[in-house]
């Protein structure tokens, strides 16, 4: 029986810490500007574009590093752009325009790629397989669940341990009382654009590394459900969308181990409905996340 | 020279417009108040000179530099401090963590700074790890004052710090008040108790509808029938 199980839990931790890795992104965004960021999964797709074309001219070693730096360009540029000039704009215009983005960076890669799908490039190490108990399975299964908990265990470091996380946590409650501070509002509403891209760079090389294809679109539904993720763990809260992830991401395997595949993405989604329904905050949303 | 020079200004707020053109000068080392009802413009006042609202028109000069139309920022760093209406204390971050965000834009060290507010106020002292969230109104406004205080402010704004405070605490904080002067702190107070701020101002100004209607020292103020009649009460205007 759980010999059985175990590849399907695997696959579960893995697929949960990609989510989360995406999802830490949307809870940040909306923690700090309470904005569901719906381009975050396409700059996750865009993560993937970088990754097949630039490993087309470069070795692995520098490519890694260069696909999080243009990611993180791409999130600060997408701030700058679609959300910056909107600050003190009603909440309506800032998600309108999150939406435009959203499509706006999707037809771009269709132009780009003349929409077919990319082979994305193997990564060593990461796709070698290993044999765990009576499973067998790729490198990158294990090694997501590590990286994922070390990067957001950092993060919560950095934001509860530094002068630019406290910076942040005060943003978070009150802008204007910010500023009498001295902080830069747009500065620490960058940072967080900043380690959000960073982070979901990270995801994408894990995510497509057992996915292997990337299309204009192959953003949307590990988009979708890393927010998912992050509304059931209580929009806003780290720990909480990381939590979410994992357990949406071992749900829906086992779900597929039960013989139910076909209603696997459907779990997720009647999940989010069950919990805008019966307990909006979450499992760790602030009760009163309305901003003044 | 006068430290804080506002000549002509202009605001408005909301679709109206909430200063008319006013002046007023804050000589270094004074207290000044700035009298009058609700929606008179005493806090659109502060938050212009502050930088969190854009003028329409006129000048905001300190310590001989124009600072009107610079960021929030720039004219904290300058030595404009500022206790927010409502207190505005960060309610997820501790008491210690409010006081280090006060010095957000100061380098060196702060151990000095931090003791001296805790000597001020030894009740935040005891709280220094409690999120300031969970402080009662009293405490939570001598947070916002020590906060404010971090960044060594030369002219200290104040805008309503008796606002929904009971008596007892409302005299801690005048108290507190006439003692950040006696440190050589200069200090532009905005208040609807106008009995408490007259009587510990050099000069105060009372602002009605986004006008200054009427300017003395403090004193002066505090025995004109008119200012009796409007913002002291029957009570004190019969004595």
């Amino acid at each position: 029986m759980f010999d059985k199980i175990l590849p399907y839990l695997l696959a579960g931790i893995s697929v949960g810490g990609q989510y989360a890795l995406i999802a830490v992104g949307y809870t940040m965004v909306y923690g700090i500007l309470r904005l569901i960021n719906f381009a975050h999964g396409d700059i996750f797709t865009a993560a993937g574009f970088f990754m097949v074309y630039i490993t087309a001219s470069l070795p692995m070693g520098i490519s890694i590093p260069l696909v999080i730096v243009l990611t993180v360009a791409l999130g600060f540029v997408l701030e700058r752009v679609a959300y910056k000039p909107l600050r003190t704009a009603p909440r309506m215009s800032v998600m309108i325009s999150a939406i435009g983005a959203s499509y706006l960076m999707q037809n771009l890669m269709w132009y780009v790629t003349g929409g077919l799908a990319k082979q994305y490039p193997v990564l060593p190490w990461l796709s070698d397989s290993v044999q765990i108990g009576s499973a067998s399975t790729k490198v990158v299964s294990i090694v997501t669940p590590i990286l994922t908990v070390a990067l957001v265990v950092a993060l919560v470091m950095l934001i509860k341990h530094t002068k630019i996380g406290m910076a942040m946590r005060a943003v978070s409650v009150d802008f204007e009382t910010s500023q009498l501070m001295g902080i830069r509002i747009n500065s620490v509403i960058s940072m967080t654009f900043i380690i959000g891209s960073a982070l979901a760079a990270v995801g994408s090389m894990l995510f497509f590394t057992s996915y292997s294809t990337v299309t204009p679109t192959v953003g949307a539904m590990p988009g979708l459900k890393a927010f998912v993720a992050a509304v059931f763990g209580g929009i806003g809260s780290i720990p909480g969308a990381v939590i979410g992830a994992f357990i949406i991401g071992i749900a829906e395997n086992l779900i597929k181990a039960a013989g139910y595949t076909a209603f696997s993405d459907a779990f997720t989604f009647v999940l989010l409905i069950i919990v805008l329904l019966f307990k909006p905050t979450g499992l760790f949303g602030e009760a009163a996340a309305e901003k003044v | 020279m006068s430290l804080l020079y506002i000549k002509d200004l202009r605001v408005n707020y909301g679709g109206i417009e909430a200063i008319k053109g006013i002046s007023l000068t804050v000589e270094k080392g004074e207290i000044v108040t700035l009298i009058g009802a609700n929606g008179a413009g005493k806090s659109t006042t502060l938050r212009a000179i502050s930088g969190l609202v854009p003028l329409r028109d006129g000048t905001i000069t300190y310590d001989g530099q124009v600072i009107s139309g610079q960021s929030p920022q720039k004219i904290v760093s300058e030595g404009i401090g500022m206790v927010p209406e409502g207190r505005r204390v960060f309610p997820n971050l501790t008491v210690l963590e409010n006081l280090r965000i006060g010095a957000y834009l100061r380098k060196d060290d702060l151990t000095p700074d931090i003791d001296h507010v805790y000597q001020l106020f030894p009740r935040l002292k005891e709280r220094s790890w409690q999120p300031a969230g969970t402080l009662s109104g009293g405490e939570q406004q001598m947070l916002a004052v020590g906060r404010a205080m971090m960044m060594r402010p030369k002219l200290l704004m104040m805008d309503e710090p008796s606002l929904g405070l009971a008596p007892l605490v409302i005299r801690d904080i005048f108290r507190i008040i006439e003692k950040l002067h006696e440190e050589g702190i200069t200090i532009l107070l905005v208040e609807q108790n106008a009995n408490a701020a007259l009587r510990i101002a050099d000069s105060a100004y009372v602002l009605e509808t986004g006008s200054i209607t009427m300017h003395g020292t403090g004193e002066e103020l505090l025995s004109n029938p008119k200012v009796k009649e409007a913002y002291l009460g029957k009570s004190r205007s019969s004595t």
